[in-house]
């Protein structure tokens, strides 16, 4: 055995002390750039709320006051309506997954695909529904919006509801069939129930994953500086907002840009942690049974 | 694989069940009466799942047939013509193709040390209690709206770049072609920058995913002959995970190809091709952000819309080869372990 402290060893040590601190670093530069971008959307976010922020309209360019209420509500309302498409959607696919599917090519053709679409660029969803939905209706839209959303939700749900239906272990599937129950019986009843937790906040990710989207609503639900709840009119979004007045010449709407970009991360990161945590703890208690 | 799975990034971990135990006998004869219920439910399942694959096939066809005028009219010349003008009529892919390519390669070659290093401090290095934190922050990154890094960019970050580090690298590098022109904060390095912050997450949380598919014992083994962490992680770690790491970085390529806000707000939106990394370029993403709703005429808006075809499949053919790789460390390891 070589001697401690030789010239080899050492050198070895060295390496090892180069490299890892090497890593420690990369995991600082990782960790400054959130707080950096963090700080700054404090600072300058900040001071653009006010009760005019949260409950009025935008004032005409150039005119300070006013607020971002109808982006906040069109946000709220185009996530909510792509939650309803995509949702729904998402979960009967991944039930076929986990349940019917399994093994079979056209379960793993599916998997593949909904992986590629999970990172697929949204801009180009966006032009798609420009495409299917925009120009045949001739007129942008809050619906053509949320739809753009909803495919991108669509994938992120699948995959977390059969990852979810997975946990359920197949004695309890067993022991309801053998009850006599029908199989889409024991699904509804015995499998949804079981994994009911996981499956909200897998959905409360995908939401957090579409709400701070902007690329796939430039050119579906535009933008509407007024109240709009008609879903078939274009619908102002905060996400839109940032992008027109970031752009702007006007203070005003810089700082109000801020304001909102600082509102829309609060909301993304705040959901995000809630379902992170509590996806863990169901996915501990799922492999420890 | 014992990690949580947390993250949209890990979806593409996950993978096929393992070969577990065998699927509860499922009720048999379906043309018994009382299954009806049982057909309808499957029948439904089904047909939403075959939704999604309709789905990819969907948007390529729709983007084909709305590109089709485009490509009739400049011919496949469409892929290779520089010249951008909307006042002429006169549409070639050139310069977006090649900003798009471009400034995802720079943020590739940023990205993949770091996402490397900090995927290595998780596995091998950090105490358990920092974990977890380190490992949220890490998400963190990729939470944050794609809009805010551009925002935060243009605003924060382009202003250092202007000021501080772009006219250090004339100073010092102003004799290299990639270091020409005035030092004005946005365009293609600052771009490439800011889409590799956003990137390491995703390569980060894949590669741990697959570090973490690494038997214990083949890493004991090694240190029981002495060996440090580092000389684990170079000989046993990262030669066993070596398919699964190319798959990270092409899904991260993937990611950084179609990115949009980030890059629409700090690229400097110029249709040319240049050298120099401060001159302010485009992508096929940023061109479209910034011109799909002023298009007015039919050869324009078909024009965009086959940037758009092109980029959906770069990015398919990219993410596909991403996913067949990490399919086949998944499968590598489950067979080795049996």
């Amino acid at each position: 055995m070589r001697r401690h402290g030789g010239l080899r060893h050492r050198l070895r040590k060295a390496a090892n002390a180069i490299m890892m601190a090497l890593s420690g670093a990369s995991a600082l530069f990782g960790l400054f750039w959130l707080f950096w971008i963090l700080k700054d959307l404090i600072h300058k976010g900040l001071p653009a709320f006010s009760l005019a922020f949260f409950t009025k309209l935008p004032t005409p360019p150039g005119m300070a006051g006013g607020g971002l209420v109808n982006g906040i509500v069109g946000t709220l309302l185009i996530t909510a309506m792509a939650t309803l498409i995509g949702v729904p959607v998402g979960i009967l696919a991944g039930t076929y997954l986990a349940e019917y599917g399994r093994q079979s090519a056209l379960a793993h053709a599916v998997r593949f695909v909904s992986d590629i679409l999970t990172s697929a660029p949204s801009i180009v969803i966006g032009v798609f529904v420009y495409a299917i939905l925009v120009q045949p209706m001739k007129g942008f839209s809050g619906l053509a919006g949320a739809l753009a959303l909803a495919i991108i939700m669509i994938p992120v749900v699948t995959r977390t509801t059969e990852e979810m239906l997975r946990l359920v272990p197949n004695a309890l599937r067993e022991a309801a069939l053998a009850l006599g129950a029908p199989y889409w019986k024991v699904i509804l009843r015995v499998c949804y129930r079981r994994v009911l937790g996981g499956m909200t906040t897998g959905v409360l990710l995908a939401i957090a994953r579409v709400a701070g989207e902007t690329a796939p609503l430039l050119f579906t639900s535009l933008n509407n500086p007024y109240w709009n709840f008609n879903p078939l009119e274009p619908t102002g979004t905060l996400n839109v907002t940032i992008f027109n007045y970031a752009m702007s010449p006007y203070d005003d709407w810089r700082t109000k840009a801020w304001g909102a970009a600082l509102l829309i991360t609060l909301g993304v990161l705040a959901t995000t942690i809630v379902a992170r945590i509590a996806v863990s703890r169901t996915q501990r208690l799922g492999s420890q049974r | 694989m014992q990690q949580p799975a947390e993250g949209a990034a890990k979806t593409a971990v996950r993978q096929a069940p393992p070969p577990g135990p065998a699927a509860p006998a499922r009720p048999q004869g379906r043309s018994h009466p009382g299954n009806l219920p049982d057909v309808l439910f499957r029948a439904t399942t089904l047909f939403f799942a075959g939704l999604v694959l309709l789905l990819i096939l969907a948007i390529g066809t729709v983007l084909f047939a709305q590109a089709h005028l485009a490509f009739s009219h400049f011919g496949l010349k469409f892929l290779w013509t520089k010249e951008w003008d909307p006042v002429r009529e006169s549409f070639g892919a050139l310069p977006s193709i090649f900003g798009t390519l471009v400034s995802s390669f720079l943020a590739i070659l940023i990205a993949v040390p770091v996402s490397l290093g900090i995927a290595i401090f998780l596995t091998e290095m950090a105490p358990p209690w920092l974990q977890r934190p380190v490992g949220l922050a890490v998400e963190m990154l990729a939470a944050v709206p794609s809009i805010i890094y551009g925002m935060w960019g243009l605003f924060s970050f382009a202003p250092i770049m202007a000021r501080h580090v772009e006219p250090w690298l004339k100073h010092h590098l102003g004799f290299l072609p990639l270091f020409q022109g005035p030092p004005m904060g946005i365009g293609m390095m600052t771009a490439a920058i800011i889409l590799a912050v956003m990137i390491i997450p995703f390569i980060t949380s894949i590669t741990r995913d697959v570090f973490a598919l690494v038997p214990a014992m083949a890493k004991e083994s090694a240190y029981g002959l002495g060996a440090t962490t580092w000389e684990v992680v170079r000989n046993v770690v990262i030669p066993y995970t070596r398919t699964g790491i190319v798959g990270a970085i092409f899904l991260g390529l993937g990611r950084a190809l179609g990115e949009t806000m980030a890059v629409t707000f700090v690229i400097g939106n110029a249709h040319d091709i240049s050298l120099s990394l401060l001159s302010p370029s485009n992508t096929i993403s940023s061109t479209l952000a910034n011109e799909f709703t002023e298009a007015t005429s039919h050869l324009y808006v078909s024009s965009l819309i086959a940037l758009g075809l092109i980029l959906f499949l770069i990015t398919t053919i990219i993410l596909s080869v991403a996913k067949l790789l990490l399919w086949r460390i998944e499968r590598q390891v489950v067979g080795s372990v049996r």
